[in-house]
């Protein structure tokens, strides 16, 4: 079980960098998708099947489909490659690698410096997670609600066509599509 | 009837109070008759106080009325209490009856003004502050009067604020005569050291008994006082506000700058005349100050184009005159000169001010002309105050006063030769310029003609003035026509007689004669040079001597270069030490500091991302830190 | 099985840092969200685990959690994306930098 598990954690790390240095973002985003679902095989490896699920069914199924459909409405490929690699230059990469190279030090510092803890193998059945959620966790499940309503509504007027002038002094800056 | 005294002084500073508050809201025939009724009223109150005073008080005891105490601190024990004697009986009776004619006259003049409630409450005002400054009977309620009219003639010059010209010449005169103020106040600050009170009366009495006659202190004192007093009479070397002063409206030179405000000084003088005859070498002074001034200024008169800058420098010609008299000792015929001049001068100012108003703001006399068929009222009454100024033998006013001042200032015994021959040197300047201005106006061809008419309230006051020009002076006349001196024998109830020196049968004639034959030949001469010429240019082509007195004898140019160009040397020096540069190198770090940081904020996402990502490294870092 | 709970976080701070890697060097807006998205993930799975040490169901619930704020946030983001594509013409975020200084 453990060489699946290193087998996973591989192909997760491979695919997420080569998100980020990608250059097409059709070609970035199945590699998003491929870590994703190496993502979900280590769920399934830790023994939790729901999450699992959710994992592809909602994060590579619903928000990675709507990624791609705002990749082709504002037409990214094929020319934009060519853009995209006049906005990333090599020499972009030293910084952030450095800060993030010092960030993962310490927490690896961390982690290191603290007793072994082994995993359980009991597997955690999806009836335990909605048992959970509808009695201890109801209150949140209710403000997730009213998160995701509160997305739709904003998602709904933040994409409309005409775009309505909220503020007078903003008049002149009226734009259409 | 005497204890209606306080409402002389009450009734200018309501209606003042009045307009100021609602002056506004209220229509302008309303503030008119505030404006006007209260000085109306005044005055004839003091018509009915005079006569009650003069019929009941054959011994000249004066009347005291004590309103209330204004302070009492640290042995200054100070009351709001008012004295009326004879000379303060004269000042009264010029200020309300003369100032009554000139708000009745503004009325008309300032009708078509904006701040006309403005107007009516800065001069009541002002009748309100010299009353108290001519009625007070210590000294610190007469520096209050004092600076309270300073006050009103810088509002007043500066009325039409919008031109930023008028603003400065009320500023300059505010400045000089604050040099003046600032003497008087180091007087007063001697005075109430010696004496230990500010009361006039009882210094007055004391000052005799504490001083010796040329002490040091004494004139000390009386130098200083001399210094307030020329300030604000305008007399050399202060003399320089008075002409810029002309920018304020007619009736307000009229008012102030003819008839009260400037005569302060000779009222100064007169009142502390026991400190003068303590200090004779000050007494001297002001008769030689008053001397250069009359010659000077009447020079200057000469050369002018503006018929107010004309008359501006005549009346620190006349004050000149009056302080000659002061100087000589001669005390009953500076009172009565300042009463004439009051008349005519208030009088001619009046009358430019109907031509300019006319003219529609005309001020230069050789664009006018050919006017005296056009207005003859104004005409006629600028002429008999022309008269009247120029001191045209037996039918003047002029004449009687200044007459008097000219055989005192040889006869005193203080006076001499060459002060009567600076006198009469004045008279024939006097004449000289006082004609070739009515010449210039009124007749020749006409450059522009005449507007409007000016209307019954405008008019009524220069006829009730040219009346009182004319015959004012026959309460007093010389010695040798008559013996006819009411006007001296009133005021010698308060200020003593003049010593004379002898003299023989005919001199007084003689020198009358003299006198008359200096204005007459004065006025011939203006007659041959300016009668019916035709002045084809705005102004009269200079020569350097002319420019030189056009400018006032550039006593400005002197100032500027030797007082103020220093001064603002000294300033902009000082503008800059290390204080200032350590509180501007504070603002310009804070300034650097600013820019520095504004740096960090440079709207780029991935920046702001970058820095949340190093500072997650540095709160771990704390956190793990052993 | 005996995996130790450290390789599985550290696996989770591995996504983690390359997902911010990512996030500071795209200049590309939609590739800043897809290294959110992530950094997200990553997050998710510490919870997981930490939730399987235990056997309980609340680590699943927590990503449960995470993964309907992603989604919003997600939809959001696209659509404040195509709004600034409208205003700006480009995907570059440093077109957007207006509010400086």
């Amino acid at each position: 079980m453990n060489i699946l598990f290193y087998i996973a954690a591989f192909a997760a790390v491979i695919s997420t960098v080569k998100v980020i240095i990608g250059k097409n973002a059709v070609h970035a985003l199945l590699y998003l998708i491929v870590s994703l679902l190496s993502v979900s095989v280590i769920f399934f490896i830790l023994g939790a099947p729901f999450v699992a699920a959710l994992e592809v069914i909602i994060y590579a199924g619903a928000i990675m489909v709507l990624f791609v459909f705002v990749i082709m409405m504002l037409n990214l490929s094929g020319d934009g490659v060519k853009k995209e690699s006049e906005l990333l230059m090599p020499t972009m990469w030293i910084g952030p690698s450095l800060v993030s190279m010092i960030l993962l030090a310490e927490m690896v510092y961390m982690l290191t410096h603290q007793a072994v803890v082994p995993m359980g193998i009991k597997e955690v059945p999806p009836g335990a997670v909605g048992e959970l959620m509808f009695s201890k966790y109801l209150l949140v499940v209710e403000l997730a609600a009213f998160l995701l309503t509160a997305g739709i509504i904003g998602a709904y007027h933040l994409g409309e066509k005409e775009m309505r002038i909220h503020n007078r002094y903003l008049m002149d800056e009226k734009q259409d599509l | 009837m005497r204890e209606l005294l306080w409402l002389i002084v009450a009734l200018p500073f309501a209606g003042s109070v009045v307009l100021a508050v609602a002056g506004r809201k209220l229509p302008r025939l309303v503030c008119a008759c505030v404006g006007v009724g209260s000085i109306a009223v005044a005055a004839v109150i003091t018509i009915l106080i005079g006569v009650d005073f003069l019929n009941n008080n054959s011994t000249g005891i004066s009347y005291d009325q004590m309103l209330w105490q204004w302070m009492d601190v640290y042995g200054l024990s100070v009351d709001v209490a008012f004295n009326l004697d004879a000379v303060s009986l004269t000042f009264i009776f010029v200020i309300t009856f003369v100032g009554a004619l000139i708000h009745l006259y503004s009325a008309e003049f300032m009708w078509k003004e904006e701040g006309f409630a403005r107007f009516f409450a800065f001069m009541n005002l002002f009748v309100g502050f010299m009353l108290i400054l001519v009625l007070a009977d210590n000294f610190l309620l007469l520096y209050l009067g004092w600076e309270g009219v300073g006050l009103c003639s810088f509002l007043l010059i500066g009325f039409w604020y919008k031109d930023p010209a008028n603003g400065s010449a009320a500023r300059k005169a505010f400045v000089v005569t604050r040099v003046g103020d600032t003497a008087l106040v180091i007087g007063l600050f001697i005075l109430f050291m010696t004496y230990h009170t500010l009361n006039i009366r009882y210094i007055l009495a004391s000052a005799p008994g504490t001083w010796a006659v040329g002490s040091g202190i004494a004139m000390a004192t009386a130098f200083l006082l001399l210094a307030g007093a020329l300030g604000k009479s305008a007399q050399l070397p202060l003399q320089t506000w008075l002409p810029d002063a002309m920018a304020a409206p007619s009736p307000v030179s009229a008012l102030i700058h003819a008839a009260t405000m400037v005569t302060a000084g000779v009222y100064l003088i007169a009142r502390t005349h026991v400190l003068f005859d303590l200090a004779p070498v000050a007494q001297s002074t002001v008769a030689i100050i008053g001397a250069t001034t009359l010659l000077v200024a009447g020079l200057s008169a000469l050369n002018q184009h503006d018929i107010k800058r004309v008359l501006a420098y005549s009346t620190i010609s006349q004050i000149g005159y009056m302080f000659l008299a002061l100087g000589v000792g001669a005390w009953s015929a500076a009172i009565f000169h300042f009463m004439i001049h009051a008349f005519f001068k208030a009088l001619l100012f009046l009358g430019a001010g109907s031509v300019i108003w006319v003219m529609h703001d005309e001020h230069n006399m050789f664009r006018m002309g050919g006017l005296w068929k056009k207005l003859p009222v104004t005409f006629w009454t600028f002429l008999i105050g022309a008269a009247s100024l120029t001191a045209l033998p037996l039918v003047t006013a002029g004449f009687y006063s200044k007459d008097k001042i000219l055989w005192l200032s040889y006869v005193s015994d203080r006076g001499s030769t060459g002060l009567w021959l600076a006198g009469l040197a004045g008279a024939f300047i006097t004449a000289l310029y006082t004609f070739r201005m009515v010449f210039v106006t009124f007749f020749g061809n006409a450059k522009a003609d005449p507007t409007q008419r000016p209307g019954l309230l405008m008019t009524l006051p220069l006829v009730v003035l040219g009346i009182l020009s004319f015959a004012g002076g026959f309460i007093e006349l010389p010695g040798n026509m008559a013996h006819l001196t009411l006007f001296s024998d009133f005021i010698e109830k308060t200020l003593p007689i003049t010593t004379i020196r002898e003299f023989g049968n005919n001199t007084e004639l003689l020198f009358e004669f003299i006198a008359a034959g200096m204005a007459i030949a004065g006025v011939m001469v203006a007659y041959r040079l300016y009668f019916n010429k035709s002045f084809p240019s705005a102004e009269p082509e200079r020569n350097a001597l002319q420019k030189f007195l056009y400018k006032g004898w550039d006593f400005d140019l002197l100032y500027d270069k030797v007082i103020v160009t220093p001064i603002v040397f000294l300033s902009r020096v000082d503008k800059n030490d290390f204080i200032n540069r350590f509180y501007n190198g504070l603002a310009s770090l804070t300034q650097v500091m600013h820019v520095a940081l504004s740096t960090t904020q440079n709207g780029k996402l991935r920046w702001y991302a970058m820095v949340l990502a190093i500072g997650a490294i540095i709160t771990l870092t704390i956190l793990l830190y052993p | 099985m005996s995996l130790p709970m450290e390789q599985g976080i550290l696996l989770a701070a591995i996504l983690f840092c390359i997902g911010l890697i990512g996030l500071l060097t795209r200049r590309n807006v939609l590739f800043m969200l897809m290294s959110a998205e992530v950094m997200l993930n990553a997050a998710g799975l510490v919870f997981v685990v930490d939730g399987s040490v235990w056997g309980q169901a609340d680590g699943q619930v927590m990503f449960i959690f995470i993964l309907t704020m992603a989604a919003a946030e997600v939809c959001v983001g696209l659509a404040l994306i195509i709004q600034l594509f409208k205003k700006f013409k480009s995907v570059d975020t440093d077109r957007a930098s207006a509010m400086r200084g």
